[in-house]
């Protein structure tokens, strides 16, 4: 057998560049972001589904009825990224969060930075910040930042 | 945005970088590929012949520690024709790609089939491989540009089922 410092070891890279049609209702969701709206979906029960949702996961039913939500709310959870990899889009240290928007029963995942962990608490309020880019894209939230 | 630019569809790349360690015995049969080699390993207790070899056998749970020098020809033990092109894939379609069994091994690997109208290929037809030059020889089976037909009578794959020995 071979020693450990003789064995092969190669970098590699696997991508997939393809292209995720958003659908009629999704489309709808990724326009508003271009606008700095977040839009969620109303569904027959009154829940407010944010991210918007084609479907109720509760009664099954497609849904149609968008409302505006946030741009604030609140941390449900969040896990801290004390040292940002290349591959992530924020360079300093940032939470990953479930934040619940004003208006919204469920929670949606984005990133918090521009504090100090200590500062982020389950149940700390946030912000939008917008992106100076548009690109019909989740990533026009440019993150979140603790309301002042 | 116009209405004209709007698009119905985002970019979603996927991207995953990693380290691949070969292993001892897949970098015993890189080393030897890089000179144009091509070894299996083989079984001692049931003898079967693994190329590209895993460093042991699946059927009696030993290492594969018998090196088998093969050679670069074998049949198609099995081929896809593939008509839709993936992007960024310099190969235009229609392309074939195949199980290329070996002579002498009873595993087969995937490789592409070139030098031959794609209508034509057939399961148990003999084939070779054609070589990159040596200055551009590496860790990889890349070194072999793809395997050609040959003009030897076809095998019969049901000859090629492993028999216990
Ligand atoms: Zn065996």
């Amino acid at each position: 057998m071979s020693d450990q410092k003789d064995l092969l070891r190669a970098p590699f890279e696997l991508a997939y560049n393809y292209k995720r049609s958003s659908g009629p209702l999704m489309s709808k969701f990724f326009d508003a972001l271009a606008e700095q709206k977040i839009l969620g979906t109303k569904s027959s029960t009154g829940k407010v589904y944010a991210p918007a949702a084609e479907f109720d996961p509760e009664t099954h039913e497609s849904l149609s009825d968008l409302v505006e939500v946030g741009p604030g709310g609140v941390i449900e959870s969040f896990s801290w990224i004390e040292e940002p990899k290349h591959h992530h889009l924020i360079k300093n240290p940032f939470a990953f969060a479930l934040i619940k928007l004003d208006g919204a029963d469920t929670s949606m995942l984005h990133m918090v930075t521009e504090c100090d962990e200590e500062d982020l608490k389950i149940g700390s309020r946030v912000t939008a910040n917008w992106s100076a880019t548009i690109e019909n894209r989740i990533t026009d939230i440019k993150f979140f930042t603790l309301e002042k | 945005m116009s209405e004209e630019e709007k698009k119905d569809y985002a970019e979603s790349p996927i991207n995953l970088e990693y380290h691949y360690t070969a292993g001892s015995a897949t970098t015993r049969f890189l080393n030897q590929v890089k000179e144009g080699k091509i070894v299996g390993q083989s079984c001692p207790k049931c003898s079967a012949v693994y190329v590209p070899p895993r460093g042991s056998c699946p059927r009696c749970g030993v290492a594969t520690n018998i090196e088998v020098p093969l050679t670069d020809k074998g049949c198609i033990e099995s081929f896809t024709i593939v008509h839709i092109p993936i992007p960024g894939n310099p190969i235009v379609p229609p392309y074939v790609c195949a199980m290329i069994r070996l002579d002498g091994a009873n595993i087969s690997f995937l490789h592409l089939i070139q030098g031959i109208d794609v209508e034509e290929i057939r399961i148990g037809m003999r084939i070779q491989a054609v070589w990159k030059p040596k200055d551009e020889w590496t860790h990889s089976l890349e070194n072999i540009k793809w395997f050609t037909p040959i003009d030897e009578p076809d095998v019969d794959v049901a000859t090629l089922r492993f028999q216990e020995s």
